[in-house]
């Protein structure tokens, strides 16, 4: 009996008894609980593949083959901890697996001769699996005790970097599909959008509206077609946890849509995944055809008279096509420009049918509420936010990677519990959540509990969950800077305020931070009159733009002005940044006694400020200097200094 | 074998509107780039003034209207990267390349894109050439990188 065979007569058909000891058997197998040969796992998502996997993966392969050992590779997806890639695990029969972090390929030699005379090696040791039928390793931590994994809650992430995300069987074997299968035997779609309701599930992609109520909205609408589009448009800088759900566990989501379009009575889906994301797209296109070949796509899916068809759309690159009703456009293959709204696309979406927006988050939940009931969901996270958030952590954190909390978690913890603070023991200043049109959060709002009243609050949004760490050698100045020159190039040109007006804070702040010299009196009169404007032109771009960008564009701006003033002050009235980022503001001088004339830095000087004789101290001219730097790079004497 | 232009406007239907994007994305996949004759063609199969396909087409950041070089370097610009002075990075690249980002190299070996993040937060700052990434690289690494390109046929 073939493996396809074995999963449709045996496991998926609906009489079928699970608990047969040879089912369990076999199935334990496939998930590889009980393995025969050693199985080497590597973690080959764009994170792991970034730091080196396919090197590794190489020598992996040379290793085996040099050594005729007859094993298994798994290419997993990324477990979360992206600093710690290329990440491998061995699993020996028998054995639990175990696993190793930055495995270089020239690591691969030492650890595999450890690991296969079981010893256990003296570095890059990250832990151990639990499982009870398998032999623990002596004197390794296991993996869910990490620090790192101990606060968490995966729901979302709870197989990736673990499961198989190439085979279909291997989610099968985890009981994938079963709650689809129960859905179209046994729910009605109003059944369906009921639970969710209940649930109390909200999307995650930035609105924060109830999922339930969306799909209800659709639900009722009266329509020949409708559909439903996943919104896998990520392209917030800072922000990875779509793809690396779709790298990790592409079939969870697949399921998650499945059910979807089960409840708004859509028979046509699409995913909308950016086109950069290429192995995301090879992995969604190599799982949808593997379903179709198990028969969960396609007409009169198992005998229970569904349909449906799932469409991959390559997004081409725009930040605002993450906004519903310019995704739509988009897929329409117009212009990704936003709609007014009402008409909710619930109501008139995409070709004019009744259509819901998902976020991949948000649909990656709705196996699990599905399997475990709205109630489980439900006492997970607090207040209004239930369920967990992925979050994606970059920046100046010692961990950089994505991590799944309950809703109500304090940003703080999970910055100094989870992602082990700051790297190379500096200051914590800021963080910045919610992506581009989030907003920074000074150190003393870290006790804050993530949720979406909770931020909204204080002026920030959870957004898709991008979650930057800065320390002190930040300027939020420049960061405000950057934020609005990424808004304003992304901005779609459809309301004017939005267009020109981010364009103009990203002015004001230029000025703000050019080199005060040689600027005549008019020029700093347009410089203090364009600080005292940006208020009043924030308030504008937020109630005159059509769509969620224009709204929100002025967040950044306007935290950073709230929280770290003094910082904003000292660049307009003092023309200095502390942090020493915005270039143009540095002043340095030379220290005469450190200071041996040798000239080097005369020599580099592209504005020939820099005076003095050979073997003499030398002098910086303040009018002349552009404050490039490149003096204080040369100086083996550290005689340049920042004023 | 290259497939020719009618080739791939024939995989999709004529007049319909939502296989404008697509068909774009797989004439640039097999050329590299978009040129004129790509849009008027589009635009005749698609039944859609050319004038609108070029105006589309510019609205999105994928669509390249030069031809890419030999070498291609993707700068990223997203918040960890600038973070980690990335701005630098670009500069630098600018430099050493003379020229701006969008272009390419008068030889054709080199262009060089800034894109706004390449997902690879945990490494930054990174480049990319030609798929390959570069991983916390610093300004004085960049000079060396394209020596290297320079050196490879």
């Amino acid at each position: 009996m073939d493996e396809k065979q074995f999963f449709t007569e045996k496991v998926l058909a609906a009489k079928a008894d699970l608990s047969q000891k040879e089912i369990v058997d076999y199935l334990a197998l496939i998930r590889h609980e009980t393995v025969t040969r050693p199985v080497v796992y590597i973690g080959s998502g764009t994170c792991g593949k970034v730091a080196g996997a396919d090197d590794t993966l190489a020598a992996i392969n040379r290793y085996l083959y040099e050594k005729n050992i007859q094993a298994e590779i798994v290419q997993v997806g990324c477990i979360g901890l992206c600093t710690y890639e290329p990440i491998v695990d061995i699993q020996l029969p028998g054995k639990a697996r175990i696993s190793f972090h930055n495995i270089t390929h020239e690591l691969v030699e030492p650890i595999f001769d450890d690991i296969f005379n079981s010893e256990v090696p003296d570095d890059h040791v990250l832990g151990q699996f639990e499982n009870k039928r398998h032999n623990r390793w002596e004197n390794v931590a296991n993996i869910s005790e990490l620090p790192f994994f101990k606060y968490q809650h995966r729901i979302v992430l709870a197989n990736c970097g673990i499961s198989n995300p190439d085979s279909i069987t291997d989610y099968l074997a985890r009981g994938g599909y079963q709650t689809y299968l129960k859905c179209i035997r046994n729910y009605t779609g109003e059944k369906i959008c009921e639970i969710v309701s209940q649930s109390g599930l909200r999307g995650r992609g930035g609105g924060g509206y109830h999922t339930g109520e969306k799909w209800e909205m659709a639900h009722n609408a009266v329509s020949d077609q409708k559909y439903l589009i996943c919104n896998a448009a990520e392209s917030d800088p800072g922000a990875f946890m779509d793809r690396a759900v779709i790298e990790g566990d592409p079939y969870l989501l697949l399921e998650g849509i499945a059910i979807a379009a089960y409840a708004i009575g859509a028979t046509k889906a699409y995913i909308y995944v950016m086109d950069e994301y290429s192995q995301a797209y090879f992995m969604l296109n190599q799982a949808i055809n593997q379903l179709k070949e198990y028969g969960f796509l396609g007409y009169n899916i198992f005998d229970s008279g569904t349909d449906l068809k799932i469409m991959l759309v390559r997004g081409p690159g725009a930040f605002v096509c993450g906004e519903e009703t310019a995704l739509i456009n988009s897929i329409e293959g117009k212009r990704g420009m936003p709609r007014p709204k009402p008409p909710y696309p619930a109501i008139e979406g995409l070709f004019g049918k009744p259509t819901v927006i998902n976020n991949v988050e948000t649909l990656a939940n709705i196996p699990f509420i599905l399997r475990y009931g709205p109630l489980q969901f439900n006492e997970i996270g607090f207040a209004e936010a239930r369920g967990t958030k992925v979050f994606a952590i970059s920046g100046k954190a010692m961990i950089t990677g994505l991590v799944e909390v309950p809703m109500g978690t304090k940003i703080g913890d999970i910055i100094y519990k989870i992602a082990g603070g700051i790297k190379d023991g500096k200051e914590f200043k800021a963080v910045q959540i919610g992506g581009p049109s989030g907003s920074c959060l000074p150190a003393s709002q870290l006790d804050l509990p993530v949720g979406y009243e909770s931020l909204w609050e204080k002026g920030a949004i959870i957004g898709s969950g991008g979650m930057i760490v800065m320390d002190e050698d930040t300027c939020m100045v420049d960061i405000a800077k950057f934020f609005m020159n990424f808004l304003q190039k992304e901005s779609c040109g459809k309301c004017i305020p939005c267009r020109e007006g981010t364009r103009r804070i990203h002015e004001i702040l230029e000025n703000i931070t050019r080199r005060p010299t040689g600027e005549s009196g008019y020029e700093v009169l347009e410089r203090f009159k364009g600080i005292m404007q940006l208020a009043d032109l924030s308030e504008v771009i937020r109630d005159t733009s059509l769509c969620g960008l224009g709204q929100t564009a002025p967040n950044p701006l306007l935290s950073a002005m709230k929280w770290f003033r003094e910082e904003f002050e000292e660049h307009v009235f003092d023309r200095k940044c502390r942090a020493g980022v915005c270039k143009e503001l540095r002043l340095f001088y030379i220290d005469v006694d450190h200071c041996i004339g040798c000239v080097a830095c005369l020599r580099k000087c592209p504005s020939n400020a820099i005076v003095g004789q050979p073997r003499q101290p030398h002098f910086i001219i303040e009018e002349k200097c552009i404050g490039c730097g490149i003096c204080f790079d040369v100086c083996k004497f550290v005689a340049v200094k920042l004023r | 074998m290259q497939a020719t232009l009618d080739e791939i406007i024939s995989r999709y239907k004529a007049g319909s509107r939502e296989a404008l994007l697509p068909l774009l994305q797989d004439i640039q996949i097999e050329y590299g780039y978009l040129n004129e004759e790509a849009i008027l063609k589009v635009g005749q199969h698609i039944k859609l003034p050319s004038s609108k396909v070029y105006g589309i087409a510019t609205f999105y950041d994928q669509f390249r209207f030069v031809q890419k070089g030999r070498f291609h370097i993707k700068v990223c610009r997203g918040t960890s990267c600038h973070m980690h002075g990335s701005s630098g990075i670009l500069r630098e690249v600018e430099r050493v390349l003379n020229i701006k980002e969008g272009n390419t190299t008068r030889d054709g070996r080199f262009s060089l894109e800034a894109v706004s993040c390449m997902g690879a937060c945990g490494s930054a700052p990174v480049i990319n050439v030609n798929g390959e990434f570069k991983t916390a690289i610093s300004i004085p690494d960049i000079a060396l990188i394209i020596d290297h390109y320079k050196n490879t046929i």
